[in-house]
This record gives structure tokens, sequence and C-alpha cells, in this order.
């Protein structure tokens, strides 16, 4: 007896049907090769990445003696980053915040303006891909012969070409993690130490780490990234507006797209349905059906349709930079202009300004001399048998200068103050004597006993100043001086 | 529950036949490695669970093959911490105070052991720091009944007050008021004399009578002016820091029925390096002499 509705056994069938449409088999995209101005473009653009890239950790700069020479260098183990004249310790890392922070709204404003510029041109994965299909033409062919080999029984042809191109991919990418890891060693000593067997277990490790990766996504996943992976896709939607300059397909002008002789019977658009952009695509898109996820504004495809429109003697251009309002004027034969200041772009842009105005400014009044002063936190106070209190602190005074330096310590604010350092032996007295070694920070613990005047609810303020002995320089650290309630 | 699956007009992909008011949810398959991915995690999980302790029993539980225990970790990193300072704190046991400190490196480990060990076993009574609590010294303050130097405090630490360590620090003070070797207002006279030797006394009272007192019983251990005596172990009592507090009913308590408080000798469960360290630490505290 059967009970299954009319609805029911509708939706069986349809699911029967879709079969097994759960999860979608990965269509290959198989990218056809361009020429024309925007792929020149393209390929400067990345000579000149991949070129900063794997060249940059070998530039040396020289910055005296026992001093790593080399331009760029995040040294870990030493908690120093070195960028050319600039040296970071490691309580500079809010200049990587401002930096990161610059990073995002150039981000922002660039693809308010230009659209996703970034992902098709300089995002790595996009740069690395490119590089690896370029190799993949070189050795396999372009994309017909490549779809015929794939195509075919498994041959001998096929054999050694797949071979030495995932041998082509693997040394490139053994020397992309390599690179990667001398931009935190010594870029010639960690060269030499690799191939003598004697770096550390962490370059071997992180140098097939990032070879690994390179491998499997620039020539394995590739598109998918983009479109499955990364959330820069998802959230473009936010920054883009009708004002931005993206890969466009003009429909007004293209449609209706015909192909071959029928053109000439009806009245047609410029389109002739080549296919051109679709099998240009790296990421196997059809740029006709308007913005999308998956489109990466790398305008590979304008040079596609540019050599078909010229080929059959129409405009160039048809698909083309712009942006979708000019494109709805352009279809209603309107002119307008392209807006590139408006408030979205004027947001970005004083938010960028203030963020680089307010890096700069603290990367410029940078002090040499860095002083904090740490409280006990146990015991307070302690009560001297003259009646008098002291307080513990730990004072750390950073020296940035390479030389070894004598530093005054002194407070203020505390009646009949005298400092004593117990592990050097130092006072009491009411100025202190501290030696730091260059390029390090000197930890200090400091008692200061005296007859505070001023307590209210069991403290006051007390001003620790130091003073660089030899060039005067003075920072002052307002910490507390406690006593009983 | 999913009613009719249909091509949607903008997007030519399928519906998965849900509809909410109106709403209809497409149907935008994952790609397949994704899911093999999803797979691999889960054959990485079944490795996990058959090398690794995963399934819990009655009476205990499956230890996986390679037997891993982070109890054995812990105890495997603590051997190992101890055996990379076996020979600090050979060092430490075997040189003298002086000796130690001129070696910055042993000093420091020094330090760090004995601010460990301080936290360990002398905090819950001295405080962090050594700041003191009612009834237990503050060390940090310098006013030492037996004694301040490195040695002095590492003979306390060793062998402890009143510790029935037979090396032990030993003072008993007499209970003048419980026997009845003051009167009543004797001990009133002799607490407002003292209650003068550290400057809260009442201005303009004649403390004549407690001075005498004082000198007769008192001056004996706690000298002339009070200023103590280390040797039996008298506090100083001309001081602003004092043991059991410093208001006059303090005092009179005191003396009429004194506390005297115990420190255990740590030689019994403390090596000598350790205490040691312990004496550099405490020494460091800021009352150190």
């Amino acid at each position: 007896m059967s009970r299954i509705s009319k609805a029911d056994r509708q939706l069986q069938l349809q699911r029967e049907e879709a079969g097994d449409h759960l999860y979608a088999n990965r269509v290959r995209v198989y990218p056809k090769s361009v020429h024309g101005p925007v792929r020149r473009f393209k390929w400067a653009v990345l000579i000149v990445c991949l070129g900063i890239y794997y060249l940059l950790p070998w530039l040396r700069w020289h910055r005296g003696v026992n001093q790593p020479d080399q331009a760029v260098l995040l040294s870990i183990w030493h908690e120093r980053f070195y960028f050319f004249n600039l040296e970071f310790w490691p309580q500079d890392i809010y200049y990587l915040t401002g930096l990161l922070i610059m990073a995002a709204i150039t981000l922002f404003l660039v693809t308010s303006v230009l659209g996703r510029v970034w992902c098709g041109y300089t995002c790595p994965q996009t740069v690395w891909t490119d590089l690896f299909m370029w190799i993949e033409r070189r050795i396999e062919g372009d994309r017909n012969e490549r779809m015929k080999r794939d195509a075919e029984p498994l041959s001998f042809d096929a054999i050694w070409r797949k071979g030495l191109k995932h041998a082509a991919w693997l040394g490139i990418a053994f020397w992309t993690g390599g690179a990667w890891i001398m931009y935190y060693v010594d870029a010639p000593t960690v060269t030499m130490e690799f191939w003598a067997g004697t770096a550390s277990s962490e370059v071997y490790f992180f140098t097939f780490l990032f070879t690994a990766t390179t491998y499997l996504l620039a020539g394995w996943a590739r598109e998918q990234v983009c479109t499955y992976m990364c959330p820069w896709p998802r959230f473009q939607s936010a920054m883009l507006d009708e004002q931005s300059v993206t890969v466009t397909y003009q429909g007004w002008r293209g449609e209706p797209r015909m192909r071959g002789r029928r053109h000439e019977e009806a009245p047609a658009g410029d389109c002739v349905d080549c296919g051109a952009c679709v099998t240009a695509c790296p990421t196997g898109i059809d740029i006709r059906d308007g913005i999308q996820l998956e489109c990466i504004n790398c305008g590979l495809c304008i040079d596609a349709c540019n050599h078909v429109m010229e080929r059959t003697g129409r405009p160039k251009w048809l698909i083309t930079w712009d942006t979708l309002a000019d494109q709805a004027a352009k279809a209603q034969g309107r002119q307008t202009t392209i807006h590139l200041l408006r408030p979205r772009t004027l947001i970005y842009m004083s938010a960028l300004f203030v963020a680089v105005a307010v890096m700069t400014v603290a990367l410029a009044m940078r002090s040499s001399v860095g002083l904090s002063v740490l409280h006990d936190r146990a015991p307070l106070f302690v009560r001297l048998p003259d009646g008098d209190l002291r307080n513990g602190y730990t004072v750390k005074i950073v020296n940035k200068s390479p030389d070894i330096a004598l530093f005054e310590l002194r407070t203020e604010h505390l009646n009949a103050a005298s400092l004593a350092e117990a592990d050097e032996g130092l006072g009491p007295a009411s100025r202190l004597g501290l030696m730091v070694k260059g390029d390090s920070v000197g930890t200090f613990r400091i008692t200061v006993a005296g007859d505070p005047e001023h307590l209210v609810n069991g403290s006051q303020d007390i001003d620790f100043i130091l003073r660089n002995a030899d060039t005067g320089e003075q920072t002052v650290y307002r910490s507390l001086f406690m006593g009983p309630r | 529950m999913p009613t009719k699956i249909e091509k949607d007009i903008v997007t030519g992909q399928e519906t998965t036949g849900h509809e909410w008011d109106g709403l209809k949810e497409l149907n935008t398959p994952l790609p397949k490695w994704w899911v093999y991915v999803l797979y691999a995690t889960i054959v990485w999980s079944a490795v996990w669970f058959v090398l690794y302790p995963s399934v819990p029993g009655i009476t205990g539980y499956f230890h996986g093959v390679l037997g891993y225990s982070q109890r054995t970790a812990v105890d495997d990193a603590v051997n190992a911490v101890a055996a990379q300072r076996a020979g600090t704190m050979d060092r430490i046991k075997a040189l003298s105070f002086a000796d130690i400190r001129k070696d910055p490196q042993l000093a420091a480990a020094a330090d760090t052991a004995g601010r460990i060990a301080f936290a360990n076993n002398c905090q819950p009574c001295h405080g962090a720091g050594g700041g003191g609590r009612p009834g237990y010294p503050a060390l940090a303050a310098g006013a030492w009944i037996w004694g301040g130097t490195l040695e002095d405090i590492r003979q306390t630490i060793t062998y402890g007050i009143r510790s029935g360590d037979e090396k032990a620090r030993d003072s008993q003070m007499p209970r003048f008021g419980l026997d009845g070797v003051l009167k009543p207002d004797e001990i009133q006279q002799v607490a407002d004399y003292v209650m003068t030797l550290f400057g809260d006394a009442q201005p303009g009272k004649d403390v004549s009578a407690g001075q005498k007192l004082f000198a007769e019983n008192c001056a004996i251990c706690h000298g002339e002016a009070g200023q103590g005596d280390r040797e039996k172990g008298a506090p100083r009592l001309a001081s602003r820091v004092h043991l059991y507090s410093d208001n006059r009913a303090a005092v009179v308590a005191q003396i009429t029925s004194p506390r005297m408080g115990v420190m255990p000798a740590w030689h019994t469960r403390l090596d000598d390096a350790t205490i040691k360290s312990l004496a550099l630490y405490v020494h460091s505290l800021g009352g150190g002499e």
C-alpha cells in the first residue's frame, strides 16, 4: 500500500534526476594564452613582484660591526626587524598594526575605485598561478593541445611532459619556500647551511612547508582558492559600487550576440559569440554574465576580445574597464564621467591619510631610549623600622643605540626619596647611575624609600626621570608610590 | 520540508526545494575535493584515536598505541629540567655566598630558584615578596629578630625558630601577667613606656614608673633603649615595625601572655642548594644586611 503523495513522488523523481548534485565535480579550467596590452602589463607586474620577492633577501645593507648586513631581515631569534635604515624592536609591534591598517584601507580604496585589481594582479595566489600556467603552456602547449592530451589515453608523450611540468613546478615552489626563509635568517648563511645539512630543523620544516603550499595552491588548487577558500570575494561587494571601474562586457553594444553568417541577416550586436573571453579566463567564467564572485578583474578577456574585434573589423574594447553607472548611461546613449571622488573613496582616503600621518609622526619621533617602570605587585609597600615606606619597582631601560650607555635615574614628587639597586649594590642615593649595554634592554630591581606626603587612598604619583648621561636625552615615566590607606 | 526543486531564472541554478516565506535557497554544491578534505580529517581522527589515549572504560581507559600520557610527559619534562639544573645547583651548594654573587649567571639561577622555592614554601606565612602578615615577620623590612646577614638567614631557614630541632633558634619571653611577675597596673605602666619608644605615646604623660619597671624586667633582653638583642632573639622595640601589631592593646597582651611564633626547620624538606638560594633571595628582598 502506497501512501506517498503526488508531491512527494514528484520530489523523489526530481532528486533522482538531480543525481549526484550534492557535491560538484571540479570543472577543469584550461586558460588559453592571450597577447595584448593587458597581458603585457600583467607580465610586468608579475616580474616586478617576483623579482622583489626572490631577490630582496640578497640585498646587503651595511649597519656596522656585528650587525646583520641584510637589508630586510625579520630576525625572530634576535627579536629584531631590520628594514634598510630602520630597526624595530618587539615593543615597536604597533608599527606592524599601523602597517596592516594602512594596507587594509589601501585595499578598500583601490577596490572601491578599480575593483579587485589586487586579486587580478598582485595577489600571490594569482602571481604564482600565472607563473605556473606559463610553465604549463611552455611544456604541455596551449589550451587545445592540453585538452586533447588530457582526453586521450595516457601516452609516453603525456607522461614525460607532465613529469617535466611537475618537476619544474616543484623546483619553483622550492625556490619560493627557500626565499621565504631568507627573510628570517641571513640569506647567504642559510643557503650554505641548508645545502651543508647544518641548518636548523625549523629552516628545513618551513622551507618544505612553503614548497608544498606553493606547489599545491599554484599548481593544483588555482582558481579554487579564489572561489572557495578566500574570504575576499565574499566581502568585496561591500566595497564595490556603481562607480567602481571593473572589467565590463558592454552588453548594450554586444547584444544580441550572434555567430558567423547569421550576423548579417538580423540586427545584431558586436559580440560574435566566439567564446574567446571564456577560454582566456583563468577562473573559467563568462564575463558577459556581468560582475561575479569568481571574477578576479585581471582583464585577460579584454585582450582576447580585442584580438577578435580587430580580426572581424569591429571597434575594439567590447570588453573594457568601466563602471556600472557609465554602462547604464551608455546603453541609453548618454555620456557620463567617471566619479573617482565620491563619499566612499573620500572616506577611505581620509582614513588612509590619518593612518599614514599618525604612523609617520610616530616613526619620526621614535626615541632611542625607552623606559618602563613596573610597580611590584606584592608587597605593595614595606614599612621600614625608621617609619619610612619603601616600594619596589622593576625598571626596564631600552638602549637602542649600538654603544653601551650610562643612564641616570631619579624620582620626583616623593619626599626624601632614596633609590637603591640591590644586585649591583647601588645606593641608597637620590640618583642612581645605571649602565645598559648597546642594543639591549637593561632590567633593574629598584627600591625607592621615602616619606610620602600626598597619599590619597593609599597611593600617590611618582615620576621616574631617566637621563642619558652622554646625550642628555631625557624620558619620564609616571608610576605610583603606595602606602597604607 | 523541501517542496519543489526548480530552476532559478536569474542564475540558471537549481534550488534546494526549501522555501521560507517565498525565499528560495539556491543549491550551490561544494566542490568534491572539499568533501575529500573532510574525509581526510575523519581518517586523521581515526588514526589519532588508535595512537593516543581515547576510549574511556569503567576502571581505566585505552592508552593508545604510542602509550602517551600527559602525566608522564610532565614528569619527563620536570626530570629533564632537574637534570639540566643539576650542575648549577651543585655549584650553588659548593660555592660560598660571595662566590655565587661573583658569577652573574649563577646568581641569576640562584635568584630564580630562590624565588620559586619562596613562593612554594614561605609565601603562605611571610607573604609574596616577603611583605609579611600580622604575626609573621616582614622579611623585606629589615627588622630582623635573629639577624639579616646571608649566614643568619640561612641558619634560620635551615633549623627554624622554636621548631623543636636541636639547633633551632629559641627564645622565651616570660609570661609577666599570667605568672604574676607584674601586676596588671604595672603592665599598663610598662606599656605606656614602651609606646614612647616608637613615638606613639600620649604627650605629657608621666612614664617614669613604667621606665623603671622596664629597666628592671625587660631591659636585660630588649636593651635599655629597647634596641633589642639578636643574640637572645629579643625584638627591637624602638622601631616602627612590630611583629604583633603596635597598638597599645597588643603591647599589653604581649606582656601579659606573650605570643611566640614558630617557624619550621626546612632542612628536612629542602636541600642545601635550595636553602642557599632561598637565603640569597630573601636577602635581596630589601632587608638584607
